[in-house]
């Protein structure tokens, strides 16, 4: 208080403040505001939305990536688009590779969160070990994982070897490579969620877990009762990113098929993504930028509905409970 | 000091790091030639171009030259989308981009993003070339010249001789051409080899086997295979590509390939555990088998003839993109790594075998031998037949068709398909491909 009205007392000590003093004071109060928070902004602008919507002008064109012409087409990239069963596939892997990956993702995260959350020796380092998985490179993971699901020489086929099952080509099946990428995605993912998980549940007062064990709650029912509903606003975070990641994913199946045209996610294309097949017709070996930029506008529409259908669906499982 | 003169200081500070981060920038624009004139020209390559030696020589007799290979040993498939981008923002690539031959055509029909080379003097270099060489980097019109040729892919087949040894076949190269005239000769010995049970498979790959027999036919008949001449799409009409494709069918029938994709890690690690006994070889693969095989696998590998007559696979061209600062000095020294002293060069370091008459006459050539491959005699092996070799014209779209029927070839080895869907899915995805 008395600051404020040292403040406040001390202009009168001096002589008053000259007219462009006072017009820019007001227009620091104005203006100020908007220009800190102009950097994300201008950042957006410049990396979001400018992207957005060039690719949707060039999805517009026969845009041959190296001619210097690009005639303008209309819709005509989207007709053949919705015509072509190479893009169904994808978006069928996609959201294949997706749910394998994220339910059991989510759950281990949740789980893995509940132990994390209990007293026991070497909290903070087992805390951080769940992390580490997060910030190796993508491209060791898809390495390592692709040694390990080889046909010949991988530690997996060796394993399934010792009950009998023989020489499995984990790439060109189409469930196999799926949940061989799957595993890439959770090993590196579920323990980043599993400390949000954490976070959110360290903020659950403890008082409720107290009042639950005198009513006789058992921890089983204090996890379903009192952590998981209050975790929902959390667990509605944890299955967006996961979304917009898992309709994104590029680098776990694309280093996994190592070799001749990769890109094509398996002879046919028993794995490749939306953005694999995005990147297939945009580049390599099709050279076709107004394609690609059309896969690429398809894919933004998908995330977007497919985004606004989790949190619904979410929502009301947190309802009913 | 007032509010308002902090102000204006601040502001004034602001300019002024603005000013010099303009300015940085407006440097870096041209920090490849710094106060003393010296320049540093990059070279964009894929896999091995055995220049390392060249540069050397060049640097030391053009001291104002700073030479940067980049992509050394990396695979075409990510060196080539990589270029395309460079192209079409107008920024990013070398002063030399390497070219490979079957997407030359496609680089080609946008001549701009490249400088031609005729207007530096190229002209006179034509001799130095075999004439069809010289001739695909030049434009359709012919007006224009985009690439130096740097080698050919004359072929053969190289072999393990550990695993024929313990298959009971001979090991020595000329036994072992005389083994496989035909194709149908390679696939009964094939079955041969099948039969001793070494536990290694006879041919890594189906794939590139098949691109090998439809070079090889292409070749010594139409001189097309995928497009005619006329560039209009002949994959279903052209009887090389179904007489390639009825080969492929029989040796994958025969049960001999190791069904490995070709140019992935586990393909690596084949070459690593000797498991498989031969590979089509055209003359830049030995670099790759070395590569890939390692100093254990040395003196094991042997080359011998190609069953059928001869072939050619692969090559590539040095550009000069227009995004160059320095295209003259850039075109000199793609002119030093393309002349036959140059070519001699690179075949000495890692084998691409010379795509100049002159190279292939000197004796620095004919008399060459590689330690790695049994001190196989390269030379011989690859030059004789160099300068006879029949080219197979690529169509526009060359690349992306070859993809879809080297896969369908890919579907039917691992049983996905049979032959007849193979073939008929084959077709139909080298069609969509070439319209997209």
């Amino acid at each position: 208080m008395s600051l404020t009205l040292e403040r406040e007392a001390a202009p009168a000590h001096r002589p008053p403040p000259p007219p462009i003093r006072a017009r820019w004071s007001r227009w620091d109060i104005r203006v100020s505001p908007y220009l800190y928070i102009a950097p994300f902004f201008v950042i957006f602008a410049a990396f979001g939305a400018y992207p957005l919507g060039y690719t949707l002008w060039v999805s517009l064109h026969d845009w041959d990536l190296l001619a210097d012409e690009h005639p303008f087409v209309g819709l005509a990239n989207y007709r053949a688009l919705v015509a072509d069963a190479d893009f169904w596939n994808s978006v069928v892997n996609t959201l294949g590779i997706f749910v394998i990956a994220t339910v059991p993702q989510l759950l281990l995260a949740l789980w893995l969160a509940n132990l994390l959350n209990r007293r026991m020796r070497g909290r903070t380092l087992f805390r951080m070990g769940v992390l580490i998985p997060n910030i190796t490179s993508t491209a060791a993971v898809a390495i390592i994982f692709g040694q390990l699901f080889a046909r010949d020489f991988g530690l997996v086929n060796w394993l399934l070897g010792l009950v009998g099952v023989d020489g499995f080509d984990w790439r060109v099946s189409r469930i196999g490579s799926w949940i061989a990428i799957a595993t890439m995605v959770d090993w590196r993912w579920t323990g980043y969620n599993a400390l949000i998980y954490l976070a959110a549940m360290q903020a659950i007062p403890r008082d409720l877990y107290e009042s639950a064990a005198i009513d006789g709650a058992s921890q089983a029912r204090q996890f379903w009762g009192i952590t998981v509903p209050l975790l929902r606003p959390t667990i509605v975070f944890t299955v967006i990113i996961s979304t917009i990641g898992g309709l994104q994913l590029f680098t776990e199946p694309l280093l996994f098929h190592s070799g001749t045209n990769p890109i094509r996610g398996g002879p046919l294309r028993e794995s490749q993504t939306m953005t694999m097949y995005m990147f297939e017709n945009a580049f390599q070996p099709n050279f076709n930028f107004g394609y690609g930029a059309a896969v690429a506008w398809m894919l933004f529409l998908f995330i977007i509905v497919a985004s606004i259908v989790n949190v619904s669906f979410i929502r009301r499982v947190g309802r009913q409970r | 000091m007032g509010i308002t003169a902090r102000r204006r200081r601040l502001a004034a500070v602001a300019l002024a790091a603005v000013a010099v981060l303009v300015g940085a920038s407006a440097c870096g624009d041209d920090k490849t030639a710094n106060a003393n004139g010296n320049i540093t020209l990059t070279v964009d390559t894929f896999g091995q171009f055995g220049y390392t030696e060249l540069y050397r020589q060049y640097m030391d007799s053009h001291p104002n030259i700073r030479i940067i290979e980049r992509g050394t040993g990396s695979n075409l498939d990510e060196y080539s989308p990589k270029l395309t981008q460079w192209l079409a923002t107008g920024k990013g690539a070398g002063d030399i981009v390497s070219i490979e031959e079957g997407l030359l055509v496609e680089y080609k029909a946008n001549p701009n993003n490249f400088v031609n080379l005729l207007d530096y003097g190229a002209g006179d270099l034509k001799n130095n070339f075999m004439s069809w060489k010289w001739n695909q980097g030049l434009t359709a019109d012919g007006k224009k010249l985009i690439g130096l040729g740097t080698d050919v892919g004359g072929m053969a087949m190289c072999y393990r001789r550990d695993l024929f040894a313990k298959a009971g076949l001979p090991t020595d190269r000329a036994e072992v051409s005389a083994l496989w005239k035909t194709w149908d000769d390679y696939i009964a010995i094939g079955e041969r080899f099948k039969a001793a049970n070494t536990g290694a498979s006879f041919l890594d790959g189906a794939p590139n086997m098949f691109n090998t027999i439809l070079l090889q036919a292409a070749g010594n008949g139409s001189g097309y295979h995928y497009y005619d001449l006329d560039n209009k799409l002949v994959v279903d009409s052209n009887p090389a590509v179904k007489q390639a494709w009825d080969t492929a069918m029989k040796i994958i029938a025969a049960g001999i390939t190791g069904k490995f994709p070709q140019w992935s890690t586990e393909w690596v690690t084949a070459f690593q555990k000797g498991s498989f006994a031969t590979i089509a070889c055209p003359a830049w693969m030995t670099g790759v088998i070395s590569g890939n095989a390692g100093k254990d696998a040395s003196g094991q590998w042997d080359i011998a003839s190609v069953p059928g007559n001869g072939g050619n696979w692969g090559g590539s061209f040095l550009a000069v993109p227009t995004q160059s600062k320095h295209p003259r000095e850039a075109y000199e020294l793609a002119k030093f790594l393309t002349s036959p002293q140059g070519q001699i060069g690179a075949f000495k370091d890692k084998g691409p075998l010379p795509s100049s008459p002159q190279a292939l006459d000197d004796t620095a050539i004919k008399d060459a031998t590689n330690a790695y491959f049994n001190n196989a005699p390269v030379g011989q092996i690859f030059g004789a037949g160099a300068k006879s070799l029949k080219p197979v014209y690529m169509g526009p779209r060359n690349q992306a068709v070859r993809t879809e029927v080297e896969n369908a070839v890919r579907t039917v080895e691992l049983g996905q398909r049979t032959p007849d869907q193979g073939w008929q899915e084959a077709v139909a995805n080298a069609k969509k491909a070439a319209a997209k």
